[in-house]
Formats: C-alpha cells, structure tokens, sequence
C-alpha cells in the first residue's frame, strides 16, 4: 500500500462516519444535541478533507473527486464507519467505540514518521478526546437509564460489536508502511481499547456483547450493502451538476 | 428538562460572563452543550454553568428600592474627588 491509499483510507474513514453522522442534523431528540451531533459531523468532514487536500499533494485527485466521484468499491473505509443507525442508541454504540478507537490510534498516529500525517493526527486527536468524553456520556446515560434506553443500548451494541474487530485487524498492504513508522501497528492497540471500552461498559450497567466475529473487507473495498444508498445521497447534488459551485 | 445559565470567560483575566441559556438533563450534559453553542468559534477559554432554579434574581417590585437610592450619591464615584497636585501617575 502506498502512503497515498493509506492517506485516502482514513480520508474515507472520516468522510463516511461524517456522513453518518449528518444523518441526524434536524433529527436528534432536542437543539442542543442536534448542534452537539452536527458539530461533531463537522469535525469528521474536516477530518476527511485535510486527508484528502494532503492525498491531492500526494497526486491523488481533488477532494471533491474523492467524495462525490467515486462509487462504492473505490471507497475504502472501515465497515463500522459505513452502517446504518436504526436509532439514537446505535448512533452512539457506535460512535462510542469508534471514538474509544481514535483516542488510541490518532495519539499513535500524531508520532507517525511522516510530518504532514502526524499534523493532521494530532489535530483531530485533540477533537477525537472530546468527542469520546460525550460518547462515554451517552453511553453511561442510556446504559443506566430506563428500562427502554438500555434495552435499545444493549442491542445496539450487539449489532455493531461485530465490526469493531475490523479496527484491529492487520491489513497485509499496511505493514510495509507500518515497519517504516508511519501507521502505527493498529493491532496492537485493542488491549489498551477493550480495557477501556470494558469499563465504560461496566459504568454504564451494560453487558459485554458475545461473540467477537470478524468482518472486514473495507480496505480492500468490500463493502455492506449499506454504503452504497448513503453515498447516492451524498453524491446526488454533484452528480447532477457537474462542477457547480456556489 | 431543566434550563442552564451559561457564562463564559473569554480570556484569562476576564471574569465569567453570562452568554446564554440551554436545556439539558443534568449538569454534565449543560456544559457539554455549552461548550457546543457557546465556545465553537473560539469565544471562550473557562465555561460555567448554574442551574436557572438556582439562581435568585432580584425582581422588577425591587427596583425603587434597591437600585434608586443608588442615584444621588455621587460620593461613591472615584471621580467625585478632586485629585491632590501631590498624586503623581494615579
């Protein structure tokens, strides 16, 4: 894998979980967390296009090509990022051990061996520790709340849990770059996040989900069925109109 | 759900000022919304926030007495006195 793909894989990683997360702007339960959810949408896009500008650098295409010209199989983001939320609980199962996830990787990262990469990293790392106070938040408030909240948390947690597996799993393309120092071994980083995400867990009242299972594919761009219907929503404007601009 | 004052301090030095009220469920929550709302395009170094019910206002049947007396006495002000020729640099 070259540092360019490696570049635009996280670039995806941020830009589809900013998507996601725009999903609920007009929809979370009250204002303020609808300010809070878009904020934090914003800060993923902004995540996305300081990796795909330094891509561009890299002599990659612009950053609007990465978003809106590509279909699903060229996107090659982690599966978490991409699924669907059924309701504000799975909104923040998900956000929750992602952003677990990003505390420990972006601090890794901001040491990585290559500069332009390391700024971007400990920018968002700095973001990535806020947004994982408000996800441990959420996660704590539905766990140990009423009788529905928990159930909906409980399950919600069940059905991403799978995927996290995809955060740690080795990709062969990467250890090249890995060796050379510029992304960290992410593998070895799930001790320190299950010891984490173990004690939020036990915070919240909420019981461990089972099985690990073992998906994953995104890097290669294997995707769910659910990328491709969010990325005709968020492509529909530029594909319409070519080149627009406002 | 409970509303919560908000008061910012913009820069150290400055004290707290009061920017703004929201909604929350508990006081964890109110300071992560104010800092969402009120501190995103850099307006804020320090947050505080005090639950409204919390706080115990003066009310407008007050005003005569508490804040007209105020009016003639001039006394209170530093510049009702003369400065002394001797005060240098004051």
């Amino acid at each position: 894998m070259s540092l360019l793909e490696a570049v635009v894989g996280l670039g995806d990683d941020a830009l589809v979980l900013g998507q996601r997360l725009s999903e609920w702007c007009g929809k979370s339960p009250w204002l303020e967390e609808d300010l809070a959810m878009a904020n934090t949408a914003l800060d993923f896009l902004g995540r996305a296009r300081l990796l795909y500008g330094y891509a561009e650098a890299l002599g990659g295409c612009d950053e609007d090509a990465y978003a809106f010209q590509r279909d699903a199989r060229d996107f090659t983001n982690l599966l978490i990022y991409e699924l669907p939320c059924a309701d504000f609980a799975s909104a923040c199962a998900r956000q929750f051990l992602v952003d677990a996830f990003d505390a420990l990787h972006l601090e890794r990262l901001s040491e990585s061996a290559d500069a332009e990469l390391a700024g971007i990293a400990a920018k968002a790392h700095k973001e990535a520790l806020y947004h994982h106070r408000r996800s441990v938040a959420w996660l704590v408030r539905l766990g140990d709340g009423t009788a529905e909240s928990r159930c909906r948390m409980q399950k919600a947690l069940a059905d991403v849990w799978g995927y996290h597996a995809e955060l740690f799993a080795p990709v062969e393309a990467e250890a090249d770059l890995i060796a050379k120092g510029v992304l960290p071994d992410r593998a070895a980083l799930r001790p320190q996040w299950l010891a984490a995400v173990t004690a939020t867990l036990d915070e919240a009242t909420l019981a461990p989900p089972g099985a690990d299972g073992r998906i994953d594919g995104g890097r290669q761009g294997q995707h769910t069925e659910h990328l491709s219907p969010m990325l005709a929503e968020m492509q529909h404007l530029h594909r319409s109109h070519p080149g627009a601009r406002w | 759900m409970p509303l919560f004052e908000v008061f910012v301090r913009p820069r150290r030095g400055l004290q707290h000022q009061h920017a703004g009220s929201l909604r929350a469920e508990d006081a964890e929550l109110a300071l992560q919304y104010a800092r969402e709302i009120y501190t995103r395009r850099r307006e804020g170094v320090s947050l505080w926030v005090v639950r409204s019910s919390d706080i115990t206002a003066s009310q407008e049947d007050d005003a005569p007495a508490f804040f007209d007396p105020a009016d003639d006495k001039p006394y209170r002000d530093a510049t009702y006195y003369a400065l002394p020729k001797e005060v240098k640099g004051l």
